[in-house]
């Protein structure tokens, strides 16, 4: 894994999350994913093709993504607010915006899509040429997941 | 809550009007939030760029507030076809994707200025200010939230 080229997407969550929810953040775990991806909870996903291509999904369990939502709401939402899938799919194209703006910068070209609601239980794990990683981010709200699945076409060739 | 001072049209004293283009709800609902904190009114919002262009049409605003990342036609596309139809419209770029190429490219079709997510309420302030330029005055302080 690029780690120098992971960097940006934790320095990105890392900012996100604090200036979104007004508050320090700290990075608890980072590993490599063995397993199948299982999500959690309420879950954005966002897919990248170009210098670098795959998948990112920013995953909370449902108690942690009303309570963000909430917070950023301003106002208490229920769990089957629509809103709050909505939140974790803005925070999730705000993460991957500012990180591919760093690595656009840095000379990487590749375009993302709008980020989705990942409904699958199920997803990519690591493979020969498709690594993974998942890192955790303890917010006051509670944790928030990034499983990031990257191949860097670029440097594989 | 932070005290800033309503922003009005100097030719008739009345709230500027917003079009808010984004495809998250989400996103739209703050930055509507925000704008009516700066005494801003929301004349129309689209969540692409093709329902933008129609919509700039309708309700001929006074800032377009534009995200670049949308299905259907993106962000530049569609400040390109409004500026061509208006020429005076005055875009702004509102997306988290703020590299170099998209920030020129947006700037080249006539968008104003550019604002990276997380908007700061404050920074998106001063943009309206300096984009409405002597088509803004200011009134009476109002309160805005400052987490949003």
């Amino acid at each position: 894994m690029r780690l120098d080229l992971i960097q940006p997407f934790i320095n990105a969550a890392d900012a996100v999350l604090a200036q979104s929810l007004a508050c320090t953040t700290r990075v608890s775990t980072v590993s490599m994913e063995e397993q199948i991806y299982r999500r959690r909870g309420i879950a954005a996903i966002v897919t990248m093709k170009g210098d670098i291509e795959g998948r990112i999904v920013f995953d909370l369990d449902s108690a942690t993504a009303v309570r963000v939502a909430s917070a950023l709401a301003g106002s208490e939402l229920p769990e089957s607010d629509g809103m709050v899938h909505e939140t974790i799919c803005e925070l999730a194209n705000q993460v991957i915006g500012n990180a591919i703006t760093t690595l656009n910068d840095q000379g990487f070209h590749f375009r993302v899509q709008p980020p989705q609601v990942h409904t699958a239980e199920l997803g990519l794990g690591s493979s020969e040429d498709t690594e993974a990683l998942v890192m955790c981010f303890d917010t006051p709200s509670g944790s928030v997941f990034m499983n990031i699945a990257l191949r860097f076409p670029k440097f594989n060739a | 809550m932070e005290q800033v001072a309503a922003l009005l049209r100097s030719k008739d004293r009345q709230p500027i009007r917003f079009l808010v283009v984004d495809d998250s709800i989400f996103a739209r609902k703050n930055l509507s939030k925000m704008v009516e904190a700066f005494g801003g009114r929301v004349a129309g919002e689209a969540g692409d760029g093709c329902t933008a262009i129609t919509e700039y049409s309708r309700t001929l605003p006074d800032i377009v507030l534009m995200d670049i990342i949308m299905p259907n036609m993106e962000g530049i596309e569609a400040a390109d076809r409004i500026m061509r139809m208006h020429p005076q419209a005055r875009i702004v770029m509102v997306s988290s994707v703020g590299f170099q190429e998209n920030i020129i490219a947006a700037l080249q079709k006539g968008a104003r200025h550019f604002v990276q997510k997380p908007v700061k309420p404050e920074i998106l302030y001063d943009v309206i200010k300096y984009v409405m330029g002597e088509d803004v005055t200011t009134t009476i302080e109002v309160a805005t939230g400052a987490a949003l």
